[in-house]
């Protein structure tokens, strides 16, 4: 019953965000632009380093391996490449900026529920929900999955550098690996997740920011519960897209 | 003029607002007073359209505000002001952002002329030159005025105040009340404040309303307040020792 009930009241949020009009575009377009910085541009340095490092792990993982003379080197590239393109870029990615960006927006949403700013945007007669949490979603949408772009390339170069570094693998072997039987719609197929992922790593905490109940304690339970819900959802629309998009 | 009819609003089985009915009287400062906990914050919120009552209409101008249309609706809004118990000042905006704000969504008004209108409602509530901080750089009672000044800054018709003078010194107090008044009577605008506050009633009470344990108890003026003989407003009114004192001289 619980389920039911938190899902029709968060159906009812998203009609609300994207079905009424907004107010003033001029005033929304400049609200994106601050949330592409915040969503993306903040999340800059965090999604390199955690991409430069897991290209590395799986470079020496595979490499170790794959110690069977019957398994060429190259297929240290193959791994790299097709870990970070279809899993670790897109899921991973996500969880992280689910939990940086996810209890963010849940805390920010909550604390103007708890000191009643929302409650003078409603007074002011501006749709609070649709001001508060559209710009956000489509924020993530357009800067999400090109921060998983940039993840892919730097997995991938820091699994090369470390590869070369470390001198278990050559650079013929790796640049070979990564090229070797390259399906473009991996690609695809990771960017599709990443917009489902942006939906949800917004959209679920803005929901259990918005309607906190209470001061401080409830707002810090909102993020993380936020981040939590999120993560599950994440993992588990990860599971239904694979199944649907790869079979 | 605001009406209100019937109101009654529960939360589960806890009755809140039982069938109250009063009218707002236009260029006035109207008050609801009552104890703590006795509904007249539920009601405010009922009369904005934060809650919905279970029972009951909210004219303004004769327009029913709970059976309009939504964008009906968001045009009553746009002509109300109010001023909440913390301020609800936006955080991340400065003082000119916060008054320009309600400027930037529903007028075209040009930068230069946004930045006019802010700088007059400063100096209306004595805060000039406090355009560029932010709201954790300013006092209880500084919060309060721009929160005035943000209301003010569309005109509006109706202004809602929600405890003006909770968490101020009563010096701060009377900067409040004197100014709430002052802007009433200067705009015509049909003020609605809520207080606990026996000097603001005093001072400021054009109309009054008594609210206890969620029913219309009393109605009348601040000078009628003083001379009621209904025993749940004297317990009110004369809690505090100097209003005994008050009492006694009168």
């Amino acid at each position: 019953m619980r389920i039911a009930y938190h899902f029709g009241k968060y159906f009812l949020l998203m009609k609300k965000v994207f079905l009424v009009k907004p107010e003033k575009w001029s005033v929304y377009r400049r609200l994106i632009l601050d949330e592409m910085m915040k969503v993306g541009m903040d999340s800059l340095f965090i999604v390199s380093i955690i991409s430069i490092f897991l290209g590395a792990v799986i470079t020496i993982q595979s490499a170790f391996s794959f110690e069977s003379p019957f398994i060429p080197l190259y297929a240290v590239g193959v791994a790299v490449r097709d870990s970070m393109i279809l899993e670790f870029s897109p899921a991973i990615i996500s969880l992280i900026l689910a939990g940086k960006v996810g209890s963010s927006i849940a805390s920010e949403i909550g604390t103007m529920r708890s000191s009643e700013q929302i409650d003078a945007l409603e007074i002011m007669g501006i749709n609070s929900a649709g001001f508060l949490i559209l710009p956000k979603i489509i924020a993530a949408l357009i800067f999400v999955p090109i921060l998983v772009i940039f993840s892919m390339f730097l997995g991938i170069a820091g699994g090369y550098a470390f590869g070369l570094l470390s001198g278990v693998v050559t650079n013929y072997e790796f640049i070979y690996g990564i090229t070797y039987d390259f399906k473009p719609f991996n690609v695809t197929y990771a960017l599709i997740k990443s917009v489902f992922f942006a939906f949800i790593l917004t959209s679920i905490p803005a929901y259990h920011g918005y309607y906190v109940k209470g001061g401080s304690l409830e707002v810090g339970k909102a993020s993380t519960n936020g981040v939590v819900y999120s993560s599950i959802l994440i993992l588990t629309y990860d599971l239904i897209l694979t199944q649907l998009l790869m079979s | 003029m605001i009406e209100i009819k019937n109101i009654s609003k529960s939360f589960g089985d806890d009755k809140v607002l039982n069938d109250v009915s009063f009218a707002f009287e236009e260029g006035k400062v109207n008050m609801i007073i009552g104890e703590s906990g006795s509904g007249k914050t539920t009601l405010i919120k009922c009369m904005v359209g934060l809650l919905q009552p279970d029972k009951g209409s909210v004219l303004f101008n004769g327009k029913d505000f709970l059976t309009l249309e939504l964008s009906e609706q968001k045009e009553i809004r746009k002509e109300l002001g109010m001023l909440f118990q913390g301020g609800a000042l936006f955080d991340s905006q400065t003082v000119e952002e916060n008054i320009v704000f309600p400027l930037s969504m529903f007028t075209d008004m040009s930068k230069e002329e946004k930045r006019e209108r802010a700088n007059f409602c400063l100096q209306r509530v004595n805060l000039e030159n406090a355009n560029k901080l932010y709201p954790s750089e300013l006092s209880g009672g500084m919060k309060k005025r721009v929160a005035i000044a943000r209301a003010i800054a569309v005109q509006p018709k109706y202004l809602f105040c929600d405890e003006p003078n909770s968490g101020l010194d009563p010096m701060t107090s009377i900067v409040i009340d004197k100014l709430i008044k002052e802007i009433t009577e200067e705009y015509g605008i049909t003020t609605v404040v809520i207080s606990h506050d026996m000097n603001s009633v005093i001072e400021t009470g054009d109309n009054i309303m008594f609210i206890y344990k969620g029913d219309k108890w009393w109605q009348g003026n601040n000078a009628d307040i003083l001379k009621t003989d209904n025993k749940e407003v004297n317990d009110f009114v004369y809690a505090a020792k100097f209003m005994q004192t008050l009492k006694a001289k009168l």
